[in-house]
């Protein structure tokens, strides 16, 4: 039975790249698949392109390319990324200029575009089409002028389409995760579009890679201290046959773990009712999926499940929400608490006679509080020392940059023994998400995959 | 009757998506799992997390790998991009759920303590 090998490449936009060489080099794998999108990256790719036309993709794409267009080029490895995030287009330039100086010739680089629509919601909105928010039903009034991105959730189709028109990078904006790991799979295997099981198991298979390190012994819950060798992890590598079963496992000779037990944490990560998996290509059900340990880093991935693909898309917007401003900084032993205490205490004081608008004023203590907010618990023993962190949420970047300047006077006016203040840091303005679905023919009648070569 | 920490007998991962946190919880074995499921409700779940999450909490079990998932509303404070939470991606509320003390009955397999 026919089987291909593919490699994770990156998990989101700052992801190592040195994974994805290793298994380049070694991997044994046809594709490398990368996922640069967070929900949240759109919004930084967004602020990028708004200072330059020509950026608004993952910058780090630069290096990836230069690192592994060889491979593509030796080896016949095809890449496939999201890393187009904002300007796919420009992406796609990017790469090409890379491949010119590299020396590279006879690329196919596509690029998919059609996922930003942000410039059709009016026009939808006149149509009668709702954007209103698909958990809660709030209605978009409230944000739309605080609109800075709106981009729909692609699925495996147009990626299927690059591939069949030969393309060896492929890069798309927000092309669902999971799908840049399902499109080789149709492509190759030649699954038809109702082919509900087989695509079920292909989302399960790049919904497990899709988080790189995660399902190779990072962030792993269980007994991680037995996880050797973190500092040269390798990324998951998927085995699969034309059927659909697949083992995943990773680059010989790589740190990390690939077991049942670290595998599974992923298999539910981010998913709501395991049930029913929401994807552009097919409703995933997870309830009859079989892990099997199949040796020393390699799992067995048998029975997922899938029924038909929704008729609408998800489109993710982000708005603008006001601004962040904040400052860190630490007290010693005795009675470190009590005086990161009271140094909030004087901070709090003196916003409010400076008259600061700020909306919301929260305090964390590094060390005590600041992760698990009010499930914490106090202390047992005095600690060495505490670090607090100020954070404000206000209307305008002034005013968020005005809560870092009121600390550095606290080391000679303030509670005794005081250290590590980080300086000023740079307001951040804060984002809300929006996410409503919306009918799939309306976006992917504008979906287009467009082809370069050098 | 024993009173044990959820982190004996489980793993669990969390993540966020919008403004809601998944947290995937995984019974070290088959009797774990029955205690979990009589213990680790969904509102227990909630009740743990007073303060943190605001919407109501849904339990899901997926029996075949010993899970059971908790979809908790409004947990972020309005979401990674727009909350002023340190842990803004909801990665440590796995970490806060394990500290949740259940009975457990004599059966249970305490080795991961």
């Amino acid at each position: 039975m026919k089987k291909i090998r593919i490699g994770a490449g990156q998990g989101f936009y700052g992801d190592s790249i040195l994974p994805a060489i290793e298994t380049a080099k070694r991997g044994d794998v046809q594709y490398l698949c990368f996922d640069s999108l967070a929900e949240l990256t759109l919004a930084i790719l967004q602020k990028d392109r708004q200072r330059d036309r020509a950026k608004g993709y993952a910058r780090d794409i630069s290096v990836t390319m230069r690192e592994l267009l060889p491979f593509v080029k030796e080896k016949g490895i095809k890449i496939l990324t999201n890393a187009g995030g904002m300007n796919p287009l420009g992406a796609q330039q990017e790469i090409l200029r890379i491949a010119g100086e590299l020396g590279i010739k006879g690329l196919k680089v596509a690029v998919v575009t059609g996922d930003d629509v942000i410039d059709q919601l009016q026009a939808w909105e006149q149509q009668g089409i709702s954007l209103a928010h698909m958990e809660d039903r709030r209605e978009v009034e409230a944000i739309r002028s605080r609109i800075v991105f709106a981009n729909a959730y692609l699925g495996a189709g147009p990626v299927v389409e690059a591939l069949q028109q030969g393309a060896d990078v492929i890069i798309t904006g927000r092309t669902t995760d999971s799908a840049l790991f399902l499109a080789p799979l149709i492509y190759e295997f030649g699954w038809g579009q109702e082919d509900w099981n087989r695509l079920a198991q292909g989302i399960l298979m790049g919904h497990l890679m899709e988080c790189s390190g995660q399902a190779t012994g990072g962030n792993y819950s269980g007994d991680w201290q037995s996880v050797e060798d973190l500092d040269s992890i390798g990324f998951p590598v998927a085995e699969i046959r034309e059927d659909g079963e697949f083992f995943l496992t990773k680059t010989e000779g790589t740190g990390g773990l690939v077991s049942v037990d670290t595998v599974k944490e992923q298999l539910l990560y981010e998913i709501h009712d395991p049930s029913a998996y929401m994807t552009p290509d097919v409703v995933l059900d997870l309830t009859g999926v079989q892990l099997q340990d199949a040796g020393v880093n390699r799992v067995h991935v048998t029975g997922a499940r899938g029924t038909k693909r929704p008729d609408t898309l998800k489109v993710v917007m982000g708005y603008s929400d006001g601004w962040l401003g904040q400052a860190i900084w630490g007290y010693s032993w005795p009675d470190a608490l009590a005086k990161a205490k009271a140094a909030d205490r004087i901070i709090r004081n003196q916003i409010q006679r400076m008259n600061l608008q700020y909306i919301e004023v929260q305090t964390d203590y590094l060390g005590y509080n600041s992760l698990h907010g009010p499930l914490a618990r106090e202390p047992a023993e005095e600690p060495n020392e505490v670090y607090l962190r100020m954070a404000v949420r206000t209307g305008s970047k002034e005013d968020a940059a005005k809560l870092g300047r009121l600390v550095p006077p606290l080391m000679l006016s303030g509670p005794p023994a005081m250290g590590g203040f980080l300086g000023m840091m740079k307001p951040r303005e804060l984002l809300g998400m929006w996410s409503c679905l919306v009918p799939r023919a309306i976006v992917e009648s504008g979906v287009q995959v467009n082809v370069l070569e050098v | 009757m024993a009173l044990v920490q959820l982190r004996q007998v489980a793993q669990a991962r969390s993540g966020d998506k919008g403004n809601t946190v998944n947290i995937a919880v995984f019974a070290s074995d088959a009797s774990a799992y029955e205690v979990l499921i009589r213990e680790v409700t969904a509102e227990r779940v909630k009740a743990h997390f007073d303060g943190l999450v605001s919407g109501e909490v849904t339990r899901y079990l997926v029996p075949n790998l010993h899970a059971m998932n908790f979809v908790c509303r409004g947990a972020l404070s309005g979401g990674g991009s727009a909350s002023m939470r340190m842990d803004n991606l909801g990665k440590c509320y796995a970490a806060s759920l394990m500290r949740l003390e259940i009975e457990a009955g004599d059966s249970v397999n305490l080795s991961k303590s």
